[in-house]
C-alpha cells in the first residue's frame, strides 16, 4: 500500500487505462468493453495504491494476490498491468490475436507477468481465493487476497459455497469486490435472476459487508483500507459501478457487455472520455 | 466427385435457433431455458413468442440442468442452451445423475463448441465435450455440419424421447445440405462414393472433407466421404461397409483426438476389421485466442490436413 499518487494523478491513470482498453479492444475487433471500462477506477486504486506488488519482480513471495474471477474483463487487468510496468504498453495491441500472451480470457499457460490464474468460466475465483487465503494463514503470511467478482456471476452457486467456507475459516485476509453494475449479458440483473437482497445475503453468510461508489477512486481506496483492518471475517465490498463508465454514449447500456467498438468509434470514445 | 454448392454461409447456432423457433409453434410441450446467453444461442425468437415457456436460469448452469430434469417429470421437453464448455464439463455430474442415469428427456443444446469460437480463447473452446457426453449411457450425441442440418436435427430431437447432446458452433460456414431435409438420428449421410479411402467427418469438418475430396480427385484418388452427424449411436454398418470397400480410413473433427469421433471409429474397426487409420483432431492440447480460420490452420484441422492424411493412410494399406 502506498500513497505515491494523489487522487488527481490516479484519476489521470484511470483515464489512460480506459484509453488503453478502448484501443486494445478495437484493435482486437472483439472483447468486453462495458465491464472493463466500469472497473477502471477499481483497478487503478488496486494497482496504484492498495496492492503490495512489484512489477519488476511479479512473483515475489509476499505480494498481495489479485484474483480476477470475471476473466472476461481481462482488458482492464491487462491495461492496469501494462501501465503499472509489468510489460510494455505496445503489447496491449496484441490482445486476442494468435500467439499473444494477452488471451481473450487470462490464460496462465501463456506466461503473462502478473497473472495468477486462468479465468473466464465464471464462478471459480472466490474458491481459488479461499484456497489462497488459507495457504497464507497456514504459513502465517501477511499478504492479502483481493478478488474481483461480477454481480451476474453471483448467480453461480459455487460462489456461495466459497462464501460459506471463507467465513467458516475466518479469512479476514480475503477481500472480495463485487462489480455491482446491475447488468449482465441478457439485461438487468434483477430481471435475469435477481440477486437481492445482496448485502443481507453476504451478511447471512458471515461476511463483513462494505459499500462504495466503485467509480470514485477516493472512496474505493478508503473502503479497501477499512476492509484491511477487519480482524475476524472476510470482507465483501459491494461497489456500485456503471457499465461503460467514462464513455457517455455507452454508459449503463448492457448491450456493451461484450461488444467491441470499431476503430473509428474508439477514437470518438477516447475523445469523449471524461 | 459429387458436386456440392452453397449460396450462403450461415452459423449452425442460427440453425438451432430457427429449429427451436419452429418447435415453439408446433410442439406445445417444448420449453426452453438459457443461462444468460439468449442472443449467442439465437433463442430470441422462441423467447419473444413463448415467454410463458421460457425460463431464464441466470448464470447458473448446474441449477439449469437439474431444473430441466425436473421439468421432464412434469411432461415438458426442455431445450437448455449455453456455451458447450458450460453445458457439459461445468455440469457433468448434474448431467450424469439427473439426466443420463435418470434417462430424462432433456435436450442439451451447446453452442460455440471447438476452436472456431475464436478470440475468447481456451477457457471457452471446449474440445472434450463429445467424449464427455458419449461416455454417458443413454446419451445421444449429435454434431451437425451446417445450418440446414442443425435446424433439422433440432426438430428431430424433440420427437425422440431421451437425453440428447446437440453440439453446434459460432462461425458462419457453407450451408450446403438440403433445406427441410429429414434428419435421422444415428444414420450416417453418404456424401460421395469412393473406393480408395473412407473419410468420416463430423460438424464443421464435413465441409473440409468435401473440399479435400475434390483435391484428392484431382490427384486421381477416389475418396468416399461420409458425414457422421450422430456420434452416438454410431452408424456402425455404414462405417464397416465403407471400410470393407476402401480399406483405409481418415477421421476428421473439431475436437480432441482423445474421446472424439476418431476414437469411436478406431474402436469399432479394431474390434471388427482393423485397417490403417489417420485422425484429424486436436492432439492433447488446449486451444488459444485467435481468428477461427487461423486457429484451424495452426491446429491442423483443414482440408489440406485431410488430404495429407488420406495420402498417408493409403500408403499404409
Ligand atoms: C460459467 C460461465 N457461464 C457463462 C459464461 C458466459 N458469460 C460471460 S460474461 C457473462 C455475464 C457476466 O455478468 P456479470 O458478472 O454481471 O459481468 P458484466 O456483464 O457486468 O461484465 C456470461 C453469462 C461464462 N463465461 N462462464
Amino acid at each position: 500500500m502506498d500513497n505515491k499518487y494523489t487522487i488527481l494523478e490516479l484519476t489521470d491513470i484511470a483515464k489512460e487505462i480506459r484509453k488503453d482498453i478502448l484501443l486494445s479492444i478495437s484493435e482486437a475487433g472483439s472483447g468486453h468493453t462495458g465491464g472493463s471500462l466500469g472497473l477502471a477506477d477499481v483497478f487503478t486504486s488496486l494497482y496504484f495504491n492498495i496492492l503490495n506488488h512489484n512489477p519488476q519482480n511479479p512473483n515475489y513471495n509476499n505480494r498481495d494476490r489479485l484474483i480476477l474471477s470475471i476473466g472476461h474483463v481481462a482488458p482492464v487487468l491487462y491495461a492496469a498491468l501494462a501501465n503499472a510496468g509489468y510489460f510494455s504498453k505496445s503489447e496491449l495491441l496484441s490482445l486476442r490475436k494468435l500467439g499473444t500472451r494477452l488471451q481473450g480470457h487470462p490464460g496462465k499457460n501463456h506466461n503473462l507477468p502478473g497473472i495468477e490464474l486462468s479465468s473466464g468460466s465464471l464462478g471459480q475465483g472466490l474458491s481459488i481465493s479461499v484456497g489462497l487465503a488459507l495457504s497464507a494463514k497456514s504459513d502465517k503470511k501477511k499478504w492479502k487476497v483481493y478478488t474481483i467478482l461480477g454481480d451476474g456471476e453471483l448467480q453461480e452457486g459455487s460462489i456461495w459455497e466459497a462464501a460459506m467456507s471463507a467465513a467458516h475459516y475466518k479469512l479476514n485476509n480475503l477481500i472480495a469486490l463485487v462489480d455491482r453494475n446491475h447488468v449482465q449479458i441478457d439485461g438487468q440483473t434483477n430481471k435475469v435472476m435477481d440477486i437481492e437482497p445482496l448485502a443481507e445475503k453476504w451478511k447471512a453468510f458471515g461476511w463483513n459487508v462494505l459499500n462504495c461508489n466503485g467509480n470514485n477512486i477516493a472512496e474505493i481506496i478508503d473502503t479497501y483500507k477499512i476492509a484491511n483492518s477487519e480482524k475476524t471475517k472476510p470482507t465483501v465490498i459491494i461497489a456500485e459501478t456503471v457499465m461503460g463508465k467514462g464513455v457517455p454514449e455507452i454508459e449503463g447500456n448492457y448491450l456493451w457487455h461484450g461488444k467491441a467498438p470499431s476503430k473509428e468509434q474508439a477514437k470518438l470514445f477516447i475523445n469523449s472520455l471524461r | 466427385m459429387k458436386e456440392y454448392t452453397y449460396t450462403e454461409t450461415k452459423d449452425t447456432r442460427s440453425g438451432f435457433g430457427a429449429g427451436l423457433h419452429q418447435l415453439g409453434k408446433t410442439n406445445k410441450n417444448v420449453v426452453a431455458m438459457c443461462a444468460d446467453l439468449i442472443g449467442s444461442l439465437k433463442m430470441d425468437n422462441f423467447v419473444k413468442e413463448n415467454p410463458e415457456r421460457f425460463f431464464q436460469a441466470g448464470i447458473a448452469e448446474a441449477n439449469m440442468t437439474s431444473v430441466a430434469a425436473g421439468l421432464t417429470i412434469g411432461g415438458k421437453i426442455p431445450f437448455i442452451g449455453t456455451f458447450a464448455a458450460f453445458a457439459t464439463g461445468r455440469v457433468y455430474d448434474q448431467i450424469r445423475q439427473s439426466v443420463a442415469y435418470s434417462n430424462k428427456n432433456v435436450k442439451i443444446c451447446a453452442s460455440h463448441a471447438g476452436l472456431t469460437l475464436g478470440e475468447d480463447g481456451a477457457t471457452h473452446q471446449i474440445l472434450e465435450d463429445i467424449g464427455l457426453m458419449k461416455m454417458l449411457p443413454n446419451m445421444v450425441v449429435i454434431n451437425p455440419c451446417d445450418y440446414n442440418q442443425t435446424k433439422a436435427a433440432t426438430l428431430e430431437i424433440a420427437d425422440y424421447v431421451g437425453p440428447v447432446y446437440l453440439r453446434f458452433g459460432r462461425p458462419k460456414v457453407p450451408n450446403f445440405t438440403p433445406e427441410n431435409q429429414e434428419f435421422k438420428i444415428g444414420e450416417a449421410v453418404m456424401l460421395n462414393k469412393g473406393t480408395d479411402v473412407s473419410i468420416f467427418a463430423t460438424g464443421h469438418l464435413v465441409w473440409e472433407a468435401i473440399k479435400a475430396g475434390e483435391t484428392l480427385e484431382a490427384k486421381g484418388i477416389s475418396a468416399e466421404i461420409i458425414n457422421i452427424h450422430t456420434i452416438k449411436p454410431l452408424d456402425k454398418k455404414a462405417i464397416l461397409d465403407s471400410v470393407a470397400k476402401t480399406g483405409a480410413v481418415v477421421t476428421a473433427e473439431e475436437h480432441m483426438l482423445n474421446g472424439g469421433l476418431g476414437d469411436s471409429i478406431a474402436q469399432l474397426l479394431a474390434l471388427n476389421n482393423p485397417k490403417p487409420i489417420e485422425m484429424i483432431g486436436v492432439d492433447d492440447e488446449f486451444g488459444e485466442s485467435g481468428h477461427p480460420e487461423k486457429l484451424m490452420i495452426k491446429y491442423g484441422l483443414t482440408a489440406n490436413n485431410i488430404v495429407a492424411a488420406a495420402e498417408k493412410v493409403i500408403s499404409r494399406k
